[in-house]
């Protein structure tokens, strides 16, 4: 028979010198298969493969009190802007009329003070965040500013559908910056990589307080990663791109910045505000 | 017990198993390309540039303050200092794109270094990728700085020493010559964020964090070397004067600037680490009333005369800054 052999070549082999050559062969892709890394410990029952937990395989912590850091875009955030102050935002005619028309009293008598809470804007709200597991496969972080739970879903466990929320519906993935998943690492081996999130389903609302809109038409993508600098200190990096083709020229590209915080003691529930 | 044997090949495959599992979860990732910039937060520092005096959320403590404040644009006019560029952190602080490439090492192709390309008020800056210590404190410093690079993970993250004193931002909010630079090169896809963490124990209290997003686009050719500069008179009664423009405490004329047009506090213009944390609105709250109507910069993304979106009631005015706005007469 005809064989590849170590040289790259096809060679000639006697039957059992072949047959010899095959069992080689097999028992080298057992060795291998059970040498890669979180495939032994992912086994089911019945030997059905069960993709490892999220929380398992995470490559970075990000659980933990942060808290925002406001040197960006600060006359934006941290106080809320003149109506028509929209510098920044690649809104197109049709956002600028709307953002014209703002009317915080009109959002409070509608029962929306949320809409510049939602998921395209949530980060970009000076506060806390409180990021822990739901579950093994779900990574719930909280603010403290208007008091939102964001559900980070990984897998296939993707919420129902039914009416949008301000936040939305979320899917995580752990991913390497090369764009390839995260896989499994053994034992203390470092583990590296960064979260990705895409966020639809996103009730309307506003991308700035004073009435800039972003349309139920939106996506958000966003990538969490995680900084350990020389002076002990950890931050979460995330980049947020928001799509919304009814709203926005091109996609709207900013980076928030939330540095740890050793405990929950400076967290401050405040709700939802249409004003301030 | 019957012996199993692998043979040549089985042998291989088990090797290159063993190598592969023993390579840490870590690798370069191709940070090479035109990266066009995403000026969709800091926009108006980064364009027209900030307000005279706009020192909002800078970890300024009373020494970096008072420097600022003595600052004037006027100082650049000075022959000597028409052709200074700014300093290393400029990447995070100005406009313009990035062009970034990799320099190997003929024989054995490893990465020596990552380049940036220069702009035109900033020099290229030099990653060491080949494990050099920085240099002696003694050593020069430079415009550029003296910046070493490791991989952690996906992610290049450099440290940069020996820069010359330079600017937080282009008001004069200031940087010392003892300022150091950690940033985190972070790509994703075709985008690319750098977050960069400035210290400095002369003029800061707290680490300023500054981050920013680019698009890899092929198009930009952007130069990898920065535009001749030739200093000139530009003001003659500075010439030959020995003067050098500035305010003297307490005469900076325009400190009372952005409180007048957005209402923002005084205290919170002159900045200070207070000010970069949530907790510091509910001081703000009490105080702060937002204007009745947008005054500056309100045409939008980079709206223009010519964009036809102006807010009512205002006439937007291209000066070249990308858009500046006064109300329609």
């Amino acid at each position: 028979m005809s064989v590849l052999g170590t040289r790259g070549v096809l060679t000639n082999m006697t039957s059992q010198a072949a047959r010899k050559y095959q069992t080689s062969l097999t028992w080298a892709t057992v060795a291998v298969f059970l040498c890669l890394p979180g495939v032994a410990h992912s086994q089911g029952r019945g030997g059905a493969a069960a993709p490892a937990a999220a929380q398992e395989i995470a490559p970075i912590d990000l659980t933990g009190y942060w808290v925002s850091i406001v040197n960006e875009d600060w006359r934006w955030r941290m106080v809320t802007p003149a109506k028509g102050d929209y510098a920044s935002v690649p809104i197109n005619a049709e956002a600028k009329r709307i953002a014209d028309l703002w009317d915080p009293a009109k959002d409070e008598a509608a029962g929306e003070q949320c809409k510049s809470y939602g998921a395209p804007a949530i980060m970009r709200v000076p506060g806390r965040l409180h990021i822990t597991w739901q579950d093994p496969n779900t990574l719930k972080v909280e603010t403290d500013a208007g008091e939102q739970i964001r559900l980070l879903h990984f897998g296939k466990g993707t919420p129902a559908g039914g009416a949008a929320t301000w936040q939305g519906d979320s899917v995580a993935t752990w991913e390497r910056g090369s764009g390839g998943p995260v896989m499994p690492v053994a034992g203390n081996a470092p583990r590296y990589g960064d979260l990705k999130v895409i966020t639809k389903h996103i009730r309307p609302g506003y991308l700035r307080k004073n009435g800039v809109p972003y349309s139920a038409n939106t996506t958000l993508t966003e990538y969490w990663d995680l900084n350990k600098e020389r002076n002990g200190e950890q931050w979460i990096e995330v980049t947020t791109l928001v799509d919304d083709p009814t709203y926005l020229q091109v996609e709207w590209a900013t980076s928030l910045h939330f540095k740890k915080e050793p405990d929950g003691s400076k967290w401050d529930p405040t709700p939802c505000s249409a004003r301030w | 017990m019957k012996k199993i044997e692998l043979g040549r090949a089985g042998t291989a495959i088990l090797l290159l198993t063993g190598a592969l599992i023993s390579v840490p979860a870590s690798a370069e990732v191709d940070l090479a390309g035109n990266w066009a910039p995403r000026t969709h937060q800091d926009w108006e520092e980064r364009g027209p540039g900030p307000e005279v005096v706009d020192y909002l959320g800078l970890p300024l403590n009373a020494e970096g303050r008072a420097k600022a404040l003595a600052y004037t644009a006027s100082v650049l006019s000075l022959p000597e200092r028409q052709c200074l560029y700014y300093a290393p952190n400029y990447v995070v602080l100005g406009p313009q794109g990035l062009k970034i490439w990799a320099e190997f090492d003929p024989v054995t192709g490893a990465t020596i270094a990552w380049k940036l390309g220069a702009a035109v008020d900033r020099a290229g800056i030099t990653i060491w990728m080949d494990g050099r210590p920085h240099p002696s404190p003694n050593a020069p410093h430079t415009l550029a700085g003296f910046t070493t690079g490791v991989w952690e993970g996906d992610m290049l993250t450099t440290y940069t020493t020996h820069i010359k004193a330079g600017y937080l931002r282009r008001n004069g909010a200031p940087t010392s010559d003892q300022a150091t630079i950690i940033e985190h090169f972070m790509r994703h896809g075709d985008s690319i964020t750098v977050s960069a963490h400035i210290e400095d124990p002369i003029y800061l209290s707290e680490p300023d964090v500054v981050s920013r997003v680019w698009q890899l686009d092929p198009t930009a050719n952007l130069s990898p070397t920065p535009a001749p500069c030739t200093p000139e008179v530009e003001v003659p009664r500075l010439e030959g004067s020995a003067v050098v423009p500035h305010f003297l405490p307490g005469k900076n004329p325009f400190a009372g600037e952005l409180t007048g047009l957005y209402h923002i506090p005084q205290e919170a213009v002159m900045g200070g680490a207070e000010t970069m944390y949530p907790e510091y609105r509910k001081k703000l709250k009490a105080s702060y009333v937002a204007p009745e109507r947008c005054v500056r910069y309100c045409c939008g993304w980079q709206g223009g005369a010519e964009s036809g979106n102006n807010a009512p009631g205002l006439e937007c005015v291209t000066n070249g800054g990308g858009g500046n706005v006064r109300p329609r007469n």
